[in-house]
């Protein structure tokens, strides 16, 4: 049954990465009215909800792809290649 | 004018929506390279979040949600990097010009005006594109050559052969070199459909497929790299104004990438038509929602009978829950897809296995 190219799951990438991804969001929810008022200042400022999505697109982006490797879920193996 | 009275105050359900609304979006856009948008911006309003922060707020989600996505698919080989910033870069002055006649008009007509221009743009774009799309997919399917390589129309081997000193640059999905001077009007076009329906991709990925000739799975994922920078720009003109709430953005976000991982994956599952099988019946569905709203419009406008207030209710209800429909729909297609797909292939290495332990 089991397969012998069987890659190692990243889970430990994922625990680190979920656990920096809900700081963050958790932050993001209890400051929220700091957030929504500086940022809605405009001007200069309009870079700070920019650096904010880079942020979470890293952290939370790696934790959801190594989530759905960990459930086993990988693109497939035949369709490496599109030409 | 208190700038923080744009902001509404979260509960639990509305992060729960946001949240389960943009993974659904995410779903999409990560196999048909856009979508979710035109159901997140009047689902964030209905929640009493004025319109420009609404449409703020989305960009603000999809630009990220773009990137990774096109991170992901250009991994299996999909993206072609170099179409997607050319594009782009037209996309994002048609983005504003298209949010300038925007404002003309509701300068012009009002909200009602706006309104109908962006309900008549929807209703004629998608039945044409969205039509020609879908009759596509079927003779596709017909005709049994769903496995068979995809070649470049009539129209797009046209482009192809059209030698313009200069101008000429080689892409890679395509294989060919085109002149930029067909591509600048089709990222503009992207970038104007962009700004009036809030989905590009609708124009983006089948003017790529049939005007360029690039297969369709490059084609849609290209499109996130288009959808990464008319966000970016968008996003940033509209942080400007204070418009931008990061609270709504990032939760979408949260949802929005565990389903564009999935759709990504899920394009490695199907064969490239099921591409176009997804877009076309999206853009059809969502035709009829946008078509249902044109009389009330109109008679706001006062160009027909005035309308009884329960009757604009139901027309609105309804045009709200087919939107919600068509992009259910699209995401249980691409679930179901990919399961098929997973299961073929277990089969598969299960015969190899077995096939290996005979020899």
């Amino acid at each position: 049954m089991a397969q012998s190219n069987t890659k190692k799951k990243p889970v430990g990438s994922m625990i680190v990465m979920g656990i920096i991804s809900i700081a963050l969001y958790t932050t993001l929810l209890l400051k929220q009215d700091l957030l929504n008022s500086t940022f809605a200042q405009g001007g200069w400022y309009a870079l700070l909800p920019i650096i904010m999505a880079f942020v979470f697109s890293y952290f939370h982006g790696s934790f959801t792809g190594s989530f759905w490797t960990v459930l086993g879920i990988e693109a497939a193996r035949k369709k490496k290649e599109v030409k | 004018m208190d700038i923080m009275s744009n902001f509404i105050n979260l509960d639990a359900i509305t992060i729960l929506y946001l949240f389960g609304v943009g993974f659904v979006g995410g779903l999409v856009s990560g196999f048909i390279g856009s979508g979710g948008a035109f159901v997140l911006t009047p689902g964030m309003m209905s929640l009493g979040v004025p319109g420009l922060v609404a449409v703020a707020s989305n960009m603000c989600h999809k630009f990220p949600k773009a990137l990774v996505g096109s991170i992901k698919r250009f991994k299996y080989g999909q993206v072609d990097v170099k179409l997607g910033l050319v594009l782009g870069v037209s996309a994002e002055a048609g983005v504003l010009y298209g949010a300038h006649i925007q404002e003309k008009i509701k300068a012009a007509f009002g909200d009602a005006g706006s309104n109908l221009y962006v309900s008549v743009a929807f209703v004629v774009i998608l039945a044409t594109v969205g039509g020609f799309v879908l009759r596509d997919a079927w003779k596709t399917y017909k005709s049994g050559n769903m496995d068979t390589k995809e070649k470049a129309g009539k129209l797009a081997l046209w482009v192809q052969s059209i030698n313009i000193p200069g101008t000429m640059v080689y892409f890679k999905s395509i294989n060919a070199r085109v002149s930029v001077l067909f591509t600048i009007p089709l990222g503009f076009a992207t970038g104007m459909l962009a700004a009036t329906i809030a989905v590009g991709g609708f124009i983006g990925v089948p003017a790529m497929i049939y005007v360029l000739g690039a297969p369709s799975l490059m084609a849609s994922a290209t499109e996130l790299v288009i959808a990464f920078v008319m966000g970016l720009g968008g996003s940033l003109k509209y942080a400007m104004h204070g418009l931008v709430d990061i609270r709504l953005a990032m939760i979408i976000l949260a949802g929005s990438l565990f389903g564009i991982q999935l759709g990504a994956i899920g394009t490695t599952y199907v064969k490239p038509f099921m591409i176009k099988v997804v877009m076309g019946l999206i853009m059809v569905i969502v035709l009829f929602s946008r078509g249902l709203m044109v009389p009330v419009y109109l008679a706001q406008l006062g160009l027909i009978d005035k309308m009884a207030d329960s009757t604009v209710k139901l027309l609105k209800t309804t045009s709200f829950a087919i939107m919600i429909a068509a992009l259910l729909l699209g995401a249980f297609i691409v679930l179901r897809a990919m399961w098929q797909g997973k299961q073929a292939e277990k089969l598969q290495q299960a015969s190899g296995a077995l096939e290996h332990e005979q020899i």
